[in-house]
């Protein structure tokens, strides 16, 4: 580890998340599922408990003491979001429910009125469901055409056939930041890069990547980027759609109802400005809430010190999961974060991760909502360790307990 | 919570190293494919039946230990049945699997080992599978009788 790197007290942090003092099936917890969802610090639950408890109110509505509380409370959060990202504007921010519901907003406003037959939308072999289906809805309903850019056997992106890929009839690519399935960290930039020398936005779907690694939406240059509260330490149910303005701007609205309009009449409603024309009814104002305080908790803690923790940690469980007998690793791109994907020659996955948590330890088992993936690599599914920042090795030692379990059952 | 040995009993571990039945059927009558995507598990089921009498059945696939066993001692138990008696023991199997693990269940021989995935709520699909593919299989065979 560099000497300059800061370094972050890994005790100091689990401190601070009340759930890993819990025990599971009589052992310490051993959460090793972050990349499904991560878990909460107690700023969060206290952001959200203060917010029901003293300003709980609508939002952009009354005039009165808490509303406009509320209110204030909400769109700092979207401030807060703007400056996580490094957006331009904190209207170029629009809360959604999770990252799907960004990706569909795009699919529905942006990609659907632009599709006609001919047309390609450009993804990644190694896409979440989430970002396939909607392309696929929008293609069949336009007549266009969804391309897959092809991984290799170490699940990294190959970049030529992706170039290969982007043609006049290009319209969209979207792409994932990191692979929840393989752990592969994209080369965005250099996506973004040749992807506008075509004239093609780009979408950027940041789940996995926005909890380990920070992103600048300027600096990458991206039309759109998608992320989910409940991976970034903060709660369920809160999403983050990032557009350009320019875009946003041309886009209809996705969702009709209250707050996203100016004027109704029943012959003919004219729409709210940015961001409001895309947040239809009463919002998730304490998600809202909930995430200003995880994003904070991030930034005090500092993705320098979250990267070298992160990195040191996936290198130790990288070598102790591939030396355990017949296990083989899943995804071994020379760029990932934060995943050990792999499966064993004596046991299913989902027998390896029944045995895992009667030991205490958290994984997931199965496809990862990404059955092309696991197609690609000519197996049902996979056991996925995945790490988050209060993650220390003694988790990845129980992880490698219970693995030697597996064998003693399945011997 | 209960031990795993209840779950992964020396039984279900010896079906799933040497499954039972575990080949194509060339001459089977009716066949049914039975799929979770939970977590993948995939199975193909065949059954050869000669009048009412189930005459010969086997299975193919891939899954988990709990899946491949209990399609193993599927295909044992079925043997020499007819497709009435297949059927009732569908149902006391399907009973067996999903009563709550702090009510007591009959007692169906080697199949009772299987009853251990009561504690284990995610894994009752997983013994299930190969009987609901049984069950597809039967169908398409009345489907096939009708014709």
């Amino acid at each position: 580890m560099s000497t300059t790197a800061p370094v972050l007290d890994v005790q100091r942090v689990r401190a601070d998340f009340p759930i890993l003092r819990r025990s599971v099936r009589g052992r310490p917890l051993a959460y090793l599922d972050n990349a499904a969802t991560t878990q909460k610090p107690t700023s969060v639950l206290e952001a959200i408990e203060n917010y029901y408890r003293t300003i709980n109110a609508n939002v952009h509505r009354g005039v009165h003491e808490l509303s406009e509380r509320a209110t204030e409370a909400y769109e700092g959060g979207r401030v807060r979001i703007q400056q996580f990202f490094n957006a331009a504007s904190s209207h170029e921010i629009i809360f959604t429910r999770n990252a799907t519901e960004g990706i569909n907003l795009v699919a529905y406003a942006f990609a659907r009125p632009r599709l006609k037959a001919g047309d390609e939308v450009l993804i990644s072999a190694m896409e979440h469901h989430s970002n396939i289906v909607p392309w696929q809805l929008a293609c069949e309903a336009t007549g266009a055409t969804l391309k897959v850019a092809p991984i290799d056997d170490r699940g990294e992106l190959l970049l030529d056939a992706f170039e290969a890929l982007l043609s006049p009839a290009t319209r969209l690519v979207a792409m994932t930041h990191m692979s929840n399935a393989l752990g592969t960290v994209t080369p965005v930039a250099e996506i973004v890069r040749l992807a506008h020398a075509h004239g093609v936005p780009v979408l950027i779907d940041a789940s996995q990547a926005a909890y380990h690694m920070r992103i600048d939406v300027q600096a990458l240059d991206c039309d759109f980027l998608v992320a989910t509260g409940h991976k970034l330490y903060g709660p369920t149910g809160i999403g983050v759609l990032y557009g350009k303005t320019a875009h946003l701007e041309a886009m209809p609205p996705f969702m009709g109802g209250g707050d996203m309009i100016a004027s109704v009449s029943f012959e003919r409603s004219t729409w709210n400005v940015l961001p409001y024309k895309f947040e239809a009814g009463t919002p998730h104002i304490e998600g809202a809430i909930g995430l200003h305080a995880a994003l904070d908790y991030i930034e005090a803690v500092g993705f320098e010190a979250i990267g070298a923790h992160e990195r040191d940690l996936l290198d130790y469980a990288t070598r102790q999961i591939e030396a355990v007998d017949g296990v083989r690793l899943i995804g071994t791109a020379r760029q990932k974060a934060s995943v050990v994907s792999f499966v064993m020659d004596c046991a299913h996955p989902h027998d390896i991760g029944t045995i895992v948590d009667g030991e205490g330890v958290a994984i997931r088992t199965g496809h990862h909502c990404a059955q092309p993936v696991m197609e690609r690599f000519g197996i049902p599914a996979t056991a996925r360790a995945s790490l988050a920042m209060y993650n220390t090795r003694e988790d990845v030692d129980a992880l490698i307990r219970a693995l030697r379990k597996v064998r003693e059952v399945f011997a | 919570m209960s031990d795993l040995s209840d779950l992964y009993q020396e039984v279900i571990l010896d079906h799933n190293r040497r499954p039972r039945n575990f080949r194509v059927l060339a001459d089977a009558s009716h066949t049914a494919e039975g799929y979770n995507p939970l977590c993948g598990d995939r199975l193909t089921l065949y059954l050869k039946v000669e009048g009412e009498t189930i005459a010969d059945v086997s299975f193919e696939g891939a899954g988990c230990a709990i899946s491949k066993a209990s399609a193993s001692m599927m295909t044992d138990a079925l043997k020499g049945r007819t497709i009435a008696e297949a059927n009732v023991l569908f149902e006391r199997f399907h009973r067996m699997v999903t009563t709550p693990p702090e009510q007591s269940v009959e007692d169906m021989g080697k199949l009772s080992s299987l009853a251990g995935v009561r504690e284990f709520p995610v894994r009752v699909k997983c013994a299930s599978l190969a009987w609901h593919t049984l069950r597809a299989a039967m169908a398409s065979q009345q489907k096939a009788s009708t014709e």
